[in-house]
């Protein structure tokens, strides 16, 4: 647990998300840790992609919903009032459950980021592109069709290309919300590989359905349970010495 | 299993009968106005059009033309002088024999003079009309029947019933009966009918309240007004959807605001007239009358409903995850519209424009008292802000109605109505296309 608090990249203190009057996330103190994969699991309703959301700030898209107690962004408040969440969220890298490339090409996809945020020269551009391909893999399928729309790439290279994307703007942070959740086994597997590539160099937190994958990729895992934090761990005591009877039945396939 | 059989047949034979209904609906209305409208494009002209063409328009081989009239002319004597002789002969007659005649005689005499023209010589009459003879063969026709006929009306049945009288027997073994011959018989050697294409119908000015020449000012007005309300209208249309769309938080103003916009879609189209009138005219002075500026205005309100719509529609059925994506990457609001949400939306936006356009190139009754006029010329891009200008939609109720001789240019109406339904119908058929394309590009 020393590790937790020592170099958290993302820390809630007593935070909880609502929707109208309904508590999504109850009370939840957790710190993300800076450069490893935190893997969130839970059973469908448990408020961990609405946790996830809550650090991009993506809830605010839903009417009705608010935050309440802390949650700390390095070091700053997520919820403050001072925040600049466009800048928030230009930090914060995020790839959602569905791949959803916007309708243009694949360069514009990867460089609508960067153009966001001030890059206009063409050669500037191209390198970030090409970086981001590579960093998710996708440079060689795609390198001699860059200017075909990027609706016509499959699931599995969608989703790459949706974290090129994300990557293009150089975040500190990836969220990954079932990322392969709507993919082949296959493509599952790619975009496993990348994330156990891209540790170290970003901090990671996924949320996923799939408790394996949470074991392959993830170096602490967060149990959600009804709103709340149940257990945090280090993903192997976590899967072999669960210490909640509750972690244990779900990790046991009890329920959920 | 049979009873669901039956259903299924009868839902598919349903939908087959809607869809004949509406094929039988479609070619029974435009049929006959694209038979009949074609008329004014390609018809049988006299050697009167081509001389009217030339004198008018300077179109036309001027020698070849020239030469022909000699001809035409030399023919046409013996019918000039036959008249003469008759009116000689007339004032031999004795005064009741005299009295019998001289009503049919006047009605000879001047139905020779609409069918032929004036007898060369004489003073020019004032009216460029009359001037020439009949310039379209199916006028000419129905001319020559005045002269041969007389119209008469037996009522012994109790209904009246129209009976044509030929008028020949009156005036037999007298000079006037050479007419009456070469009418029945030599009606072709005397005008020379010939097949003519007219494609400048579409642009060319009119003469004499559209008795010559073509409907070029009102296309011109029809395209100055369907174009300039879309100008007004598509920049609030898009701005308002987005609104709605994006930045209204819902609430009892959203609501109100919806309903006015729906309101506005059922009011009769006459009432944005008259408020074009009193608002745009009368209260804001955008110009001293009527003027393209204050239909286009007038216009653009009128479809500013079915753009907010049509615009709302589209940006409501852009994925909600290409929005997630932007903002997840630090696009503000309005970038994310800007560069995602318009663009992706564009197809739904531009048929919505397009159907808009139509609606607005028809519209009649928005434009009469805030545009339209019945006879102008052409008007220039420059005095749009401040000129009226006569309208395909106006000016063909206007010819049917009010025109003095509504029935002579029954061509130019309908050739109008042609020109109005494909404008129309080039307009959706641009929207299909634009769409396909924009949503080509969009799909990859």
């Amino acid at each position: 647990m020393s590790e937790q608090t020592g170099n958290a990249h993302v820390t809630a203190v007593g935070f909880s998300v609502f929707y109208g009057a309904q508590e999504a996330v109850k009370a939840v103190d957790l710190g993300i840790p800076s450069g490893e994969v935190t893997a969130i699991i839970g059973p469908s309703g448990c408020g961990k992609s609405t946790f996830l959301r809550a650090v991009n700030r993506m809830n605010d898209l839903i009417p009705g919903c608010r935050a309440a107690g802390k949650l700390m962004f390095d070091g700053e408040d997520v919820y403050g009032g001072n925040i600049d969440v466009a800048m928030l969220r230009r930090r914060v890298g995020m790839v959602f459950q569905k791949p959803n490339p916007f309708p243009k090409s694949i360069y514009d996809n990867v460089a609508y980021g960067p153009r966001l945020h001030g890059v206009t020269k063409r050669a500037a551009l191209d390198e970030i592109v090409e970086a981001s391909l590579h960093g998710a893999a996708l440079w060689d399928e795609v390198k001699d069709r860059l200017a075909k729309n990027a609706l016509g790439l499959s699931g599995g290279q969608a989703q790459r290309l949706c974290l090129a994307r994300a990557l293009a703007v150089k975040p500190e942070i990836l969220l990954m919300d079932e990322p392969t959740s709507a993919l082949d086994p296959k493509s599952t597997a790619r975009i496993e590989e990348l994330i156990v590539n891209l540790r170290g160099q970003y901090t990671i937190a996924i949320v996923t359905h799939n408790m394996q994958q949470a074991a392959r990729v993830s170096d602490k895992t967060a149990f959600f349970y009804e709103g709340v934090l149940v257990e945090f761990a280090p993903t192997s005591d976590l899967f072999t010495h669960p210490k909640e009877k509750r972690t244990e039945d779900y990790i046991t396939g009890r329920f959920g | 299993m049979k009873r669901r059989k039956i259903v299924d047949w009868v839902f598919s034979g349903g939908a087959y009968c809607a869809v004949a209904v509406m094929v039988a609906f479609l070619v029974l209305v435009i049929g006959p106005v694209f038979v009949k409208g074609v008329g004014a494009y390609v018809f049988r002209g006299t050697v009167e059009n081509r001389r009217m063409m030339l004198e008018q328009f300077g179109r036309g081989d001027s020698v070849a033309v020239l030469a022909e009239w000699a001809e035409v002319r030399r023919a046409r004597q013996p019918v000039y002088d036959a008249l003469r002789a008759f009116e000689r002969e007339m004032d031999e007659m004795p005064s009741a024999r005299r009295k019998e005649l001289r009503a049919a005689f006047k009605e000879v005499k001047e139905g020779v003079a609409e069918l032929l023209g004036p007898e060369p010589g004489t003073p020019l009459p004032a009216l460029t009309r009359r001037i020439y003879g009949q310039t379209r063969w199916d006028r000419a026709k129905v001319k020559r029947a005045h002269i041969l006929f007389e119209e008469q009306w037996d009522y012994s049945g109790g209904d009246g019933v129209r009976v044509l009288v030929p008028r020949a027997p009156m005036f037999e073994g007298t000079a006037l009966a050479l007419v009456f011959a070469v009418l029945e018989k030599d009606l072709e050697g005397l005008l020379r009918p010939r097949l003519r294409f007219y494609p400048q119908f579409l642009t060319d000015r009119s003469i004499d309240a559209h008795f010559f020449g073509g409907i070029g000012a009102e296309v011109a007005g029809t395209v100055y007004l369907a174009l300039g309300a879309m100008l007004i209208a598509v920049p609030f249309g898009i701005v308002a959807a987005v609104y709605f769309q994006e930045y209204a938080r819902g609430g009892p103003v959203l609501s109100f605001l919806r309903s006015c916009v729906n309101t506005l879609a059922g009011v009769p189209s006459v009432v944005f007239g008259l408020f074009g009138l009193a608002f745009f005219i009368n209260t804001m002075h955008v110009s001293r009358g009527k003027s393209v500026l204050a239909g286009a205005l007038t216009l653009a309100l009128l479809v500013l409903p079915t753009v907010i719509r049509a615009s709302e529609e589209a940006i409501a059925a852009v994925p909600r995850t290409y929005k997630e994506a932007a903002l997840s990457l630090g696009a503000g609001q309005w970038r994310t519209i800007l560069t995602v949400i318009l663009p992706a939306a564009l197809p739904g936006i531009l048929t919505g424009i397009v159907i808009s356009m139509g609606r607005a190139a028809g519209e009649t009754a928005p434009i009469i008292f805030t545009a339209a006029v019945s006879v102008g010329p052409l008007v220039g891009l420059g005095d749009v802000l401040s000129h009226p200008t006569p309208a395909l939609s106006w000016n063909l109720y206007n010819m049917c109605t009010e025109h003095e001789a509504a029935d002579e240019i029954r061509h130019v109406q309908y050739g109008m109505a042609l020109t109005l339904v494909m404008i129309v119908l080039a307009l959706n058929l641009a929207a299909i296309f634009l769409r396909a394309r924009v949503t080509r590009r969009l799909k990859g």
